[in-house]
């Protein structure tokens, strides 16, 4: 009965999006206040519909209802509570309705906070999440039903696959489509600023806490599921240029170079079109990465179901978002009028610059994504591409976004002083050659690539760091004053700098887990002892143990440094029963400065065991660079000045860039 | 207008020199840092270039898999028409096992064993790498639900 209801109010939900994208642009179109106040209200109402629809399918599942066709397939009555509770989205029926019920909650967000936006714009808005609710509500109830009954109801479901039941998988996919469908808002922006042909400070205004908030919420989503990667698949890599890997970076990419054209928007009144087209390509590339991941065409832990009807669905909202998106842009957009002009050196330059580079990189990575599956689609060979390729083509690009960004975020607006900025980043510098000249004496490897990643990221976290200072005085005025001017600079300054200091940090970390890994692959009887990176590791014992809904080959490793008992690591291999499927737990510890990652495989015929054996350097500097830029985000977000409608105060760098 | 003309000349000139090396970049990668998929049938034809990666599917033959003390691994894979013996020293995939359709990336060696860098058999017992199921209907071996009944 509840299933029912909640299939009702998802398709109560769907009426409502219709009206929601229809009257309101109407009525703004004609100057009917009642449609134009119905947009907020419709949106409110929406976001009710789908939160009872959602809280149905969540009922269903934890109440292990098996006459509901996804929970029979998904769930096991033995299954733990916080896998029914996450099985409602690692499905690709229950996912939809989480996608759908976040694109409701950001529409209720701007008709709730937007109260300061002009009330047609506003309307148009919500408009135009109204009707991306409508295609992907009507996908939902026409494709996927989420909510379809079996008659007669089986006793006990299929299970969860085993790789998805990890605490770490509960929370990936709802930050990820936070993000994903947080673009949803910089793209409502676009639409109606197109409808209305007008963009302005103002604009770039109401249109960044969203993206920030949308940006955040990715980099954490992609983190977590890169984090997850590396915990379980077991073989100590994080990030493996998967076409579904690419699908969430691709918006990530776009969504970086947004965020910051925005502020070229919002400060200098100029690249206006190219940052209405981001927020379009931002978006297109999110709802691309919802096709690649659920249509089938690829085939990884994300494609949960293959129906063709499925993907031909997606492919055409798809055509129908980015189609009409670019068809209005191509015809509004010549009327967007250029604001103030620059010299080449200056911020809006280096911004400019920065845009440049992270719309080439996504095209590259787009390249890499698409061309094995189009040249498969025209009967071609079959090809597969690669880390190879990426670390040839994307990498490369990441150059000079690099070795510019510190210099590029100190830079005057309108005309830049070069010689100047660079002098005043004389300690970055210097700290830079002291790290290079360290990497090239203590790392484990002397690669060039690995060299020039060292540098990167200390150019990078040290000219942030060096930018800060600056900005407060410090190099100026006594120490005292330096660090009370420090703390009165606006929050989006601090953010800024973290944000930065986050990538340094994660590229640290990047290239030292990739250059710099230790890997011992060997057969180990219990007992025995082997030397890894300066530790000794012993295969301690290998015994039976039982868990919730499986069953483990659990192997114990005792590790020594120097003879000193250093840590005990467990690996398991995990069997379960109802999915009938193994599972490896690799067994990780986990410092600041490195990683122990044991993982127990297959016995020998002679008694040995499997083992493999990582000592990852800096591997929590990865995760802790991306926590810096979600962190980052969620400081900018509390600026005061970035509240729509607040009073704009005089720029507070002015003081330290004068 | 005409620091705003200069303004876009810089720009525009700016974006094609990055599109020209992005383009040069990335054909240069498809040269060499692309993996054509192959299968045993090719390599028993002898047309496979040695010396590159490429992408190896097949089924497990039943029976092959021989551990060694090391930790290294070897099996069988066959397409029916054409059988390779690969080498990999390291874990394999949870779901590899006898019958299962896998793909394994690496170089073929000179006396013509597949070196195997990554052993790739994913996700659930009813999977087949579509790559695979492609290989064994070209040979003739491809059973319509065969995948379901292992």
């Amino acid at each position: 009965m509840i299933a029912e209801l909640g299939h009702f109010t998802l398709v109560l939900a769907m009426v409502v999006a219709f009206l929601q994208g229809t009257l309101p642009l109407w009525g703004a179109a004609r100057r009917q206040a009642p449609l134009v106040e119905l947009a907020p209200a419709a949106a409110l109402l929406q976001f009710t519909l789908v939160t009872l629809a959602f809280l149905a399918l969540l009922n269903a599942h934890l109440a292990s209802d098996f006459s509901l066709a996804i929970v029979y397939q998904n769930s096991h009555s033995t299954k733990p509570l916080l896998y029914k509770f996450s099985g409602v989205w690692g499905n690709h029926e229950g996912s939809l309705v989480l996608w759908v019920w976040i694109l409701a909650l950001f529409g209720a967000a701007v008709a709730l906070f937007g109260r300061n936006l002009p009330r047609p714009f506003k309307a148009r808005v919500l408009a135009v999440q109204g009707l991306i609710g409508l295609g992907f509500l009507a996908f939902s109830l026409f494709t996927s039903n989420p909510f379809a009954r079996l008659d007669p109801a089986p006793l006990d479901g299929l299970g969860l696959n085993p790789i998805l039941q990890d605490p770490g998988l509960a929370f990936h996919p709802p930050m990820l489509y936070l993000g994903y469908v947080g673009f949803s808002t910089a793209y409502s922006f676009a639409m109606a600023a197109l409808i209305e042909g007008r963009v302005d400070a103002g604009w770039a205004r109401w249109v960044r806490p969203w993206t920030l908030a949308a940006w955040m919420a990715l980099t954490l989503g992609i983190a977590l599921g890169s984090w997850w990667a590396y915990y379980t698949l077991g073989w100590g890599g994080f990030w493996f240029w998967d076409p579904v890997e690419n699908a969430s970076f691709m918006p990530w990419l776009a969504g970086t170079a947004l965020l910051h054209s925005a502020i070229v928007v919002e400060k200098r009144d100029t690249l206006k079109s190219w940052t209405i087209l981001l927020a379009i390509l931002t978006f297109s590339l999110a709802l691309l990465g919802t096709f690649l991941v659920r249509s089938g065409v690829l085939t990884s832990v994300h494609a949960f179901a293959t129906d063709p009807s499925r993907g031909v669905f997606v492919l055409a909202l798809l055509g129908i978002a980015v189609g009409g998106s670019l068809a209005l842009y191509a015809w509004r957009a010549p009327a967007l009028q250029g604001g103030g002009a620059f010299a080449p050196v200056s911020r809006e330059g280096a911004l400019l610059l920065n845009n440049l580079l992270l719309a080439t990189a996504t095209a590259t990575v787009l390249l890499g994504t698409l061309y094995p599956l189009l040249l498969d689609g025209l009967g071609g060979p079959k090809i597969s591409v690669g880390p190879p390729f990426f670390n040839a083509t994307f990498l490369p690009l990441m150059v000079p976004l690099l070795v510019a960004l510190p210099a590029g975020s100190m830079i005057a607006w309108k005309r830049g002083d070069l010689p100047g900025v660079l002098s005043r980043l004389g300690l970055a510098a210097a700290g830079t050659v002291a790290v290079l000249l360290a990497a090239a004496l203590l790392a484990d490897t002397r690669s060039t690539l690995g060299l020039m990643g060292f540098a990167a990221g200390a150019w990078v976290l040290l000219g942030s760091l060096n930018e800060l200072a600056v900005r407060a005085g410090f190099f100026q005025v006594h120490p005292a004053r330096a660090w009370r001017r420090l703390k009165g600079l606006p929050r989006s300054a601090f953010s800024m700098s973290l944000a930065h200091m986050g990538l340094g940090v994660l590229i640290l970390g990047i290239t030292a887990t990739a250059t710099g890994q230790t890997e011992r692959i060997l057969a180990m009887r219990p007992g025995e002892t082997v030397a890894l990176a300066g530790y000794e590791v012993t295969l301690a014992s290998v015994e039976q143990v039982q868990g919730p809904n499986y069953a483990a080959r659990r192997g114990t490793f005792a590790v020594q440094r120097n003879g000193a008992p250093v840590t005990t690591v467990h690996s398991e291999k995990r069997f379960f029963p109802v999915e009938s499927m193994p599972v490896t737990k690799p067994g990780i510890h986990s410092t600041l400065l490195r990683d122990l990652y044991f993982v127990l495989g297959d016995p020998n015929s002679d008694g040995a065991w499997a083992v493999r054996l990582y000592h990852n350097p800096l591997v929590f500097w990865m995760w802790g660079g991306a926590g810096l830029m979600g962190l980052a985000g969620l400081v900018s977000l509390t600026d005061r000045r970035l509240r729509v409608g607040a009073p704009v105060p005089a720029r507070g760098s002015r003081a330290a860039t004068a | 207008m005409g620091l705003r003309k200069r303004q876009r000349m810089i720009v525009v000139v700016l974006a094609l020199a990055l599109v020209g090396a992005a383009a040069a970049l990335v054909l240069t990668a498809m040269q060499d840092k692309i993996a054509f998929f192959v299968s045993p049938a090719d390599i028993a034809s002898g047309t496979v270039e040695r010396g590159r990666d490429f992408r190896l599917g097949g089924l497990v033959v039943e029976g092959s898999i021989e551990r060694a003390s090391d930790g290294s691994v070897a099996f069988t894979l066959t397409d029916g028409a054409g059988d390779v013996r690969v080498l990999y020293a390291g874990i394999l995939p949870d779901l590899f096992r006898e019958g299962q359709g896998i793909v394994a990336q690496g170089r073929l060696e000179e006396d013509g064993r597949f070196r195997a860098r990554e052993v790739l058999a994913k996700h659930d017992e009813t999977y087949m790498p579509p790559e695979v199921a492609d290989a064994l209907k070209r040979s003739g071996h491809w059973q319509e639900g065969a995948e379901k009944l292992r």
